[in-house]
């Protein structure tokens, strides 16, 4: 075999493990916020497929699949069939580019558990995250249903003023780690994670992705108490399913970008790389579905406000002072 | 300063969830665990019988009346001795909404509420309940009621024999 | 060999995407072959090695500009934009100009001129930073100036009972 052939084997055998783990986990993160709400909520959540309720994400999935596939009608057919796919897509590319451990020596070769190692990766975060937003906004138009509409405007809005505050919170990380390379950001953080340097940015970059995987308390999008579902509403079957598994898979990826940026990616003592990793993303997870259970929804405006006139700013002072601080210290 | 309050709230509220994570939930595991509801439950309903067994209904009418959703009905009959008593007697169970208005209405407290609230059938046609899947065998709440003992002179007992009845006044003695 | 392939399917989706962009009548469709055909040219560019330059076409024309222009877009109410009527001949008059012009110059251009073959050397982040801030610095202060006049009048006419 040639070098290429075993370089195109070994990104595909990556591809499938990275696309299987991430399925399984978004499954499994339904089933656990379904759970740990109920735990919130002094009842017991779903417990009865299978032992413990863990055939749940089957029993789920199943329905999902039965169900009828609905399409209004009035609506845009294809952009309507597209969107779903349009939003789940970026979510699941964007995991190519997280490092989710230590790179291992196989047969004399180094293989770096990362799908891809790009020199932008951070702005093919960036890139794919803005993209996303097309998922939200064509499913709303293409539905013609007034609080779909609502929903995408909303979801739009939202997520445009806070991919800003978001970008701008990870320069700093930028300029410490001295690289756009994922793995490299990685590596610069095997002494001292970067949340001890940069809590404000860490903080501000949470509330940004909190926004971003339109969570509550940033679920203006989908308020059912307001827009019956927001964007999905027209949605049924496994298209609304797409949708519903794209936040999950949203929340797990920017939990792992989270844990890249601020909380030093792979690193931590004894226990192997990888589980470090997925043990330090799934604590993100576990803590956007505490989250849920805890925060009421925002006004529009006042999400807005801490958007544009909290988020933003302080961002930009971040970044000066990380400047000078870094001038300074020469 | 409101940004110190609020950052408080917000953690107040997670201190608070945290908490009832760890509490043991409330759940009442359904169909293994059950739960005994009190007695004054309102579920499936009875017919009683008084303490020497007779059917307490003497068909009224009042309880059909009195149902806001009109589930009952009957048709009144009388025995040799003039006690009336219902020929038939139907509740269907699937219109009837436990609201109690019948036992309430009820003169002779025949028509009686039981804790009884599993009442789930396959076929509809199957919470037709006729008066013999109504009729019990006890008194139900009221033990010791007997409707003949305070009223419906001389139907079911001699005059004079009633609980609040005095014997007759014999018009024809002197003594008073 | 793969690359080759590879830039003439983008190439070839650009220009498809962008012809359809062109002709479609209803703008969100518009939109949205438009946005395939930057991602096609974001694919050239990374072709090209330089990576920067392809997601920044991603991130600020796909991802802010055609966003912004979706969002006024599903704000107005366009009736039926599909039963519009084509524009008449002459009005395609100046535009067909335009491109032979541009069609004509950039073909005379290939024709008559030998390029340096592109190096196959990657453009880092840290060499365009050093490009843009060290040799266009005066261009990036200006332009950024501009910016911010922009938002200057952007502010003023979106503050409370302002614009007047
Ligand atoms: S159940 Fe009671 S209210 Fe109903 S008919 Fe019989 S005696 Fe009358
Ligand atoms: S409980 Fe209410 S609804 Fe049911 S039979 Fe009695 S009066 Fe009718």
């Amino acid at each position: 075999m040639t070098p290429d052939l075993i370089l195109i084997a070994v990104t595909a055998a990556k591809i499938a493990i990275v696309l299987f783990a991430i399925l399984t986990l978004a499954a499994y993160l339904v089933f656990a916020e379904r759970r740990v709400l109920g735990w919130i909520q002094d009842r017991k959540g779903p417990n009865r497929v299978g032992p413990f309720g863990l055939l749940q994400p089957l029993a789920d999935l199943i329905k999902l699949l039965t169900k009828e596939d609905f399409r209004p009608p009035a609506g845009d057919k294809w952009l309507f069939y597209l969107a779903p796919a349009m939003a789940a897509i970026p979510a699941i590319m964007t995991f190519a580019i997280i490092p989710f451990g230590a790179p291992v020596t196989l047969f004399g070769t180094e293989i770096a558990m990362q799908v891809i190692d790009l020199n932008v990766g951070l702005l093919l975060f960036m890139a794919l995250s803005s993209i996303a937003v097309y998922g939200v906004a064509l499913g709303g138009w293409a539905s013609n249903s007034k609080y779909a509409l609502l929903g995408s405007i909303r979801g739009l809005a939202q997520l445009i003023s806070y991919e800003l505050s978001m970008g701008l919170s990870l320069v700093p990380i930028i300029m410490l780690a001295r690289s756009l390379k994922l793995s490299e950001i990685v590596n610069a953080q095997s002494g001292c994670w970067f949340i001890v340097y940069q809590p404000l940015a860490f903080l501000i970059f949470l509330i940004s992705i909190l926004a971003e995987c339109k969570r509550i308390p940033f679920d203006l999008p989908e308020a059912e108490g307001e827009l019956v579902a927001g964007f999905h509403t027209e949605y049924s079957g496994m298209r609304f399913g797409l949708f519903f598994v794209g936040e999950y898979i949203n929340i797990i990826v920017l939990g792992g970008l989270a844990t890249t940026f601020f909380l030093g990616g792979w690193h931590g003592p004894v226990l192997p790389p990888v589980v470090w990793f997925t043990m330090k993303t799934l604590s993100f997870a576990f803590f956007f579905i505490w989250l849920r259970g805890t925060a009421p929804r925002l006004r529009y405006d006042q999400l807005m406000q801490l958007g544009w006139k909290v988020l933003t700013p302080l961002a930009l002072v971040n970044i000066l002072v990380t400047a000078w601080w870094l001038v300074l210290k020469g | 300063m409101t940004i110190f309050t609020d950052i408080k709230a917000i953690l107040l509220g997670l201190w608070t969830t945290w908490k009832h994570m760890l509490r043991r939930p409330v759940t009442i595991q359904y169909p293994e665990e059950k739960r005994q509801p009190s007695p004054r439950y309102r579920a499936r309903i009875v017919l009683t019988r008084d303490p020497d067994g007779g059917e307490r209904c003497v068909a009224c009418y009042l309880c059909s009346a009195a149902c806001p959703v009109d589930c009952i009905s009957m048709q009144s009959g009388e025995r040799e001795n003039g006690r009336r008593f219902a020929v038939w007697f139907r509740i269907n169970f699937s219109r009837c909404i436990f609201c109690g208005l019948c036992a309430e209405a009820c003169p002779t407290l025949a028509i009686q509420m039981t804790p009884d609230y599993e009442i789930c059938k396959r076929d509809i046609m199957d919470l037709l309940y006729e008066k013999e899947d109504l009729l019990i065998d006890g008194c139900g709440k009221d033990e010791s009621y007997n409707f003949y003992q305070h009223a419906g002179i001389g139907v079911a007992q001699r005059r004079g024999e009633g609980a609040e009845e005095k014997a007759p006044v014999d018009v024809r003695g002197l003594v008073p | 060999m793969t690359m080759n392939i590879l830039f003439y399917i983008l190439a070839a989706v650009m220009i498809v995407a962008t012809l359809l962009a062109i002709t479609e009548k209803h703008p969100v469709h518009a939109i949205v072959y438009l946005v395939t055909s930057f991602f096609a040219m974001a694919g050239i560019f990374y072709l090209l090695c330089a990576p920067l330059v392809a997601m920044f076409e991603v991130i600020i024309y796909a991802g802010a500009v055609m966003v912004l222009f979706m969002f006024v877009i599903m704000m107005l109410d366009l009736g039926h934009p599909e039963e519009a009527q084509r524009p008449a001949f002459i009005t395609w008059l100046v535009p067909l100009i335009l491109t032979s012009l541009v069609l004509s110059s950039v073909v005379s251009a290939a024709v008559f001129r030998t390029f340096p073959g592109g190096s196959n050397v990657e453009i880092t982040a840290r060499a365009f930073a050093t490009v843009l801030f060290g040799r266009y610095g005066v261009a990036i202060e200006i332009i950024s100036m501009q910016l911010l006049f922009a938002v200057v009048g952007a502010l003023y006419l979106g503050r409370k009972g302002g614009g007047k």
